[in-house]
């Protein structure tokens, strides 16, 4: 029993880091209906400023402030470049263009800081709580329990100023209809550098905890795929449900590799393992079949 | 053609001087449209589909060059002061603000979270907010009641309304109503319409209103002008173009000439008209 909750927490506290490139997906898409191809690219792209600032020789929080400064430049080019001469375009063309600018960035990035896999050392050890592993006798990752604290202040504070913000209230209107947003005088143009802003800071965070963890490099950039199931499962639309989805992904991926081989080995014959590797993806299939809108998501209101 | 024209009424608040509309830089929708709105009045923009109506609107609003038209000739007015070049979000700055076509309230927003964001653009305190509020709330009591559901899920009324209301939130000058009635049942449509009349006296607000619904409209507009392919065909004091031969016929379906078969009336009028 211990050793199902060690997986269960192990897997709950991974699910953390895929929440919080699921949540960049849904900032964007809630404030300009855009499905952000080019998130996965953003948090490489975050994470390697970083690095790259400190092997200038930046201390780390001149370094963090730095690749903000960079996703901060990276958003109104975007809105500049792409998104302006986009308006009230179909969704698909938009989801076309961040598919480009995920090339683009893909390919920019390592031009500008190099593309060696580098380690990134943010201050937070890998390691086990020794007070929980003395009492529990569960080995709890200090790392991952740093990270899903950070998270969940991160969810607090975007939940608040979604809800309770005269910004973040034009942000959700502007989600929902981009012409009735224009005739009411919100400039839609301020509003996306602000809101590719605030998922460029997201994909900073997730960027420096990924990149600590697993080395920054291009593989990062896959982590996004990671946050698609974790989308439909937790809704589009919704910052809880990005993070309701992140745990349940991550909880059910740990726990499905480890329990699931023993199960099928008595069907079927052959070697089981890497289940982690694609049973989210099937996971989110059920769900599409089940509740399209995924657990939290806005329903599509439709008026008859 | 009359020739009392708004303009010889009343000084022009709103002017729209001769403008050509051009869509994706082929499709000419307006071919030389003038028109004035005096300070504090109702002018009704009637025609048929496609006659080019909400296009007026949307070239005055400047919500025109997100569907990639343009205005290429001509020249708008607010306030004597040329307004053509604003942002929509300067427009509503100024004092104008479109309510569009088919209300387009945020369907994820509660009806008081569309009105709340109607205030947008405006440096209102807290107070100042909630008194601006609550004027609307006076104007449509049916909004408060349903202040806490969810706009998508209202019936159509309401929501015209919680438009109307939500541009009334920017505190305008004058606002472009664009088609109140469509889809509407006629009691709602009076209702509506009743609390446009309303705005217009009570709070000094001045409506340029695009409205397929010539009989409506006529009864509350002090003036109209009738729009056919792009071109102002008829204008004149509302009760002069109530009681015009033509309009009545092509409008508001009423003839003294006896039934007539469609087809024949339309050749004739539009021989009569048109061409001459």
């Amino acid at each position: 029993m211990q050793f199902f909750f060690e997986v269960l927490i192990g897997g709950l506290l991974s699910g953390i880091m895929y929440s919080l490139v699921a949540l960049g997906f849904v900032l964007i898409f809630k404030a300009s209906g855009v499905f952000n191809f080019a998130q996965g690219a953003m948090v490489y792209l975050a994470a390697l400023s970083v690095v790259g600032c400190m092997e200038k020789g930046a201390p780390i929080w001149l370094a963090v402030i730095l690749a903000f400064l960079v996703m901060v430049v990276f958003g109104v080019l975007t809105e500049r470049i792409v998104l302006r001469r986009m308006v009230n375009q179909s969704p698909i063309s938009l989801f076309m263009a961040t598919i480009g600018l995920a090339f683009f960035v893909q390919g920019a990035a390592p031009l500008l800081w190099g593309n060696q896999p580098r380690g990134l050392d943010i201050g937070l050890v890998d390691e086990p709580i020794p007070y929980i592993l003395d009492t529990f006798g569960i080995v709890v990752s200090r790392f991952d329990l740093a990270a899903a604290g950070i998270a969940a202040a991160l969810v607090l504070v975007l939940a608040l100023f979604f809800q309770y913000t005269r910004v973040g209230r034009a942000l959700r209107a502007v989600a929902d209809d981009h012409q009735a947003a224009m005739s009411i005088g919100i400039p839609l143009q301020h509003i996306w550098v602000m809101v590719w802003g605030v998922a460029g800071f997201v994909a900073l965070v997730a960027g420096m905890l990924w990149g600590a963890r697993n080395g920054v490099q291009f593989a990062l950039t896959f982590a996004a795929l990671k946050a698609l199931p974790v989308l439909i499962l937790g809704g589009f639309t919704s910052v809880p449900g990005a993070i309701v989805g992140g745990l349940i992904i991550g909880a059910s991926e740990k726990l499905a590799e480890i329990y699931l081989p023993p199960l099928m080995q008595g069907v079927l014959e052959g070697n089981f393992g890497g289940i982690e590797g694609w049973f989210p993806y099937v996971l989110a299939l059920v769900f599409l079949l089940v509740r399209p809108e995924g657990l939290f998501g806005e329903k599509h209101i439709d008026r008859v | 053609m009359t020739t009392t024209t708004a303009a010889t009424a009343a000084p022009s608040y709103l002017s729209i001087n001769n403008i050509e509309v051009i869509y994706d830089h082929v499709i000419l929708v307006l071919k030389g449209v003038s028109l004035d709105v005096p300070q504090g009045k109702i002018v009704a923009l009637l025609g048929a589909n496609g006659a080019g109506k909400s296009t007026t609107l949307k070239a005055v609003s400047n919500l025109l060059r997100a569907e990639r038209g343009e205005v290429t000739k001509g020249s708008i007015e607010f306030q004597g002061q040329r307004v053509d070049s604003l942002t929509p979000g300067e427009l509503v700055k100024a004092g104008v603000i479109q309510v569009m076509e088919g209300r387009h309230c945020f369907a994820h927003l509660t009806i008081e979270e569309n009105l709340l964001t109607g205030a947008y653009t405006q440096k209102q305190t807290r107070a100042e907010l909630k008194d601006t509020l609550e004027k609307v709330y006076n104007y449509f009591p049916r909004l408060k009641q349903r202040r806490a559901s969810q706009a998508g899920y209202t019936s159509g009324g309401e929501q015209q309304m919680c438009a109307i209301g939500r541009a009334l939130m920017a505190r305008p000058n004058m606002i472009l109503l664009d088609e109140p009635s469509m889809g509407l049942a006629p009691q709602i449509v009076e209702e509506i319409f009743e609390i446009v009349r309303d705005l217009n006296q009570r709070e000094k607000v001045s409506f340029l209103l695009a409205e397929q619904n010539t009989m409506v409209a006529l009864r509350y507009a002090d003036f109209g002008y009738i729009l056919e392919n792009g071109r102002v065909v008829m204008e004149g004091q509302a009760e002069e173009l109530r009681s015009n031969e033509d309009v009545k016929e092509f409008y508001l379906g009423l003839s003294t000439a006896g039934r007539k078969s469609f087809r024949e009336v339309k050749h004739y009028r539009r021989r009569k008209r048109w061409l001459a």
